[in-house]
C-alpha cells in the first residue's frame, strides 16, 4: 500500500487560514518555509534558512517569552529528526502555548527527495514521530491524515491550551518554491516590531 | 585559632550578575562546575530553567527568547561547544544576542584524557564563530568578566563566551 497524503500547500493554507495576530509562526528550513510563505507573508513569521534541527527549540524560547501568544513551530520530518532530542526538552517543560506540527512526507525534499527515517510508515517500516512525541510526554499528540483532522488541528492551534504535537501525513511533492525574505537580521527586526505593536 | 573557611562564592556572584542583567531563560546541559548556579536558577521562580539534551538546543532557545523579548544564557561544559557550531549560524546570521558560560575541562589536573581534544580548541572555535571570549581563572575575576560579557551581548546584540577555567572550578574527584 502506498501512502497518499495531504497536499502540502493546501494543508498549510488550511492551518493558517483563520490566523490571528497572536499566532507566531516558526517554519523550519526548506519546504515548510516555502509553504508558509506561499500561504501569505506575515511579519509574525520567523523563516529559517538554516539552523536545521532548531525550529522546535526556537519555538520553545519564544513560547516561554510570550506566554500570552501562541507559537506554531511547523517543520518537516528531516528537520524534526535532526532536533529529535528537543521533543524530550519540550515534553518536560510543557509550555501550554506551543504547537509543533511536522509535515511528514518521508523524504528530504530539498536535497533530491531521498527517503528519510520516517519513509514507508504506512507499511509499518518507518520511524513513528508521533510515537516519539508521545514517549517524550508531549500532552496532546495528533495524527492528521485527512481533511477533517486537518480542520480540527487548525481549530486547536487557534485555541491552544497545552503543548501539542501533530504529524501530518503529507504527499511527497515538490511544488515551486515561494521564497520569503532571507536576511536574518531583517526577519528578526520585523518580527520583534510586529509583536510589540 | 582557625583560619577563616574559604568560601566558593563566585557562582552566587555570577547568578547575581545574571539577575541584574534580567536573564529570564537559562538553558543548560548539566556540568559539575555549573551545579551551584543551576541550583540557584532552578529555585528562581522568575527564571525558566530548561535542561537540554544537547547544547545546540540552547542556541536555538536563546534565539527564540530574544525574538520574544527575553534574555537568555546558555550554560555548558567545554565538550558542548563543538555541538553548537552549526546552530551558532542562527545567532550570526540574524545577529541574536547569545551569552554562553562554559566550564572548562581538559586543561588543568584533568584525569580524563578524552576531555582534552575539545577543551583545547574551545577558544579558537569560539573566536571563529565570532564570539568575544572572556576567561576567568581566579574567583574574584568572575563577576567583572561576566558583567563585561553581558554588556557585549545585550548592549550590541553580539555573541560572547565566558570561560570558567578548570583551575577555577577545581579538579573532578574520581574516587568516592
Amino acid at each position: 500500500m502506498s501512502r497518499t497524503g495531504l497536499e502540502r500547500r493546501a494543508a498549510m493554507a488550511t492551518l493558517l487560514a483563520e490566523r490571528k495576530d497572536d499566532l507566531l509562526v516558526v517554519p523550519g528550513l526548506g519546504s515548510t518555509c516555502w509553504d508558509v510563505a506561499a500561504a501569505g507573508d506575515n511579519d509574525r513569521n520567523f523563516y529559517l534558512w538554516g539552523a536545521m534541527g532548531g525550529a522546535a527549540m526556537i519555538g520553545l524560547g519564544l513560547a516561554l517569552a510570550q506566554p500570552e501568544k501562541r507559537v506554531l513551530a511547523v517543520t518537516g520530518d528531516g528537520e524534526m529528526l535532526m532536533g529529535i532530542g528537543s521533543l524530550a526538552t519540550i515534553g518536560i517543560k510543557a509550555p501550554p502555548n506551543l504547537a509543533i506540527v511536522v509535515f511528514d512526507n518521508g523524504h528530504y525534499g530539498e536535497t533530491g527527495m531521498q527517503p528519510s527515517h520516517t519513509h514507508d510508515q504506512t507499511d509499518g517500516g518507518g520511524v513513528d514521530l508521533l510515537g516519539v512525541a508521545h514517549a517524550c510526554k508531549i500532552g496532546t499528540c495528533l495524527d492528521v491524515a485527512d481533511e477533517a483532522a486537518l480542520a480540527g488541528l487548525a481549530g486547536r492551534i487557534q485555541a491552544l491550551d497545552g503543548t501539542l504535537f501533530a504529524r501530518l501525513d503529507i504527499a511527497a511533492s515538490d511544488p515551486p518554491r515561494v521564497l520569503p525574505e532571507r536576511d536574518g537580521a531583517v526577519l528578526k527586526a520585523r518580527f520583534r516590531a510586529a509583536i510589540a505593536s | 585559632m582557625n583560619a577563616p573557611t574559604p568560601t566558593v562564592d563566585w557562582p552566587d556572584r555570577l547568578y547575581a550578575t545574571l539577575k541584574r542583567a534580567d536573564i529570564r531563560q537559562v538553558g543548560y546541559v548539566p556540568d559539575a562546575g555549573h551545579a551551584r548556579l543551576i541550583d540557584l536558577c532552578r529555585a528562581d521562580p522568575d527564571i525558566h530553567d530548561v535542561v537540554l539534551t544537547t547544547e545546540e538546543e540552547g542556541v536555538a532557545l536563546a534565539a527564540g527568547a530574544s525574538l520574544g523579548g527575553q534574555r537568555a544564557v546558555l550554560l555548558m561544559q567545554s565538550s558542548g561547544v563543538g555541538n553548537c557550531i552549526n546552530m551558532l549560524s542562527l545567532a550570526r546570521s540574524c545577529r541574536f544576542p547569545l551569552l554562553m558560560v562554559i566550564t572548562m575541562r581538559g586543561e588543568w589536573e584533568e584525569f580524563n584524557p578524552w576531555q582534552a581534544p575539545m577543551g583545547s580548541i574551545v577558544e579558537p572555535v569560539m573566536k571563529l564563530c565570532e564570539a568575544e571570549v572572556y576567561r576567568a581563572v581566579k574567583p574574584d575575576e568572575v563577576e567583572g568578566l561576566a558583567e563585561r560579557a553581558v554588556q557585549h551581548v545585550f548592549g550590541d546584540e553580539r555573541i560572547a563566551a565566558l570561560l570558567l577555567s578548570q583551575q577555577l572550578i577545581g579538579k573532578k574527584v574520581w574516587t568516592k
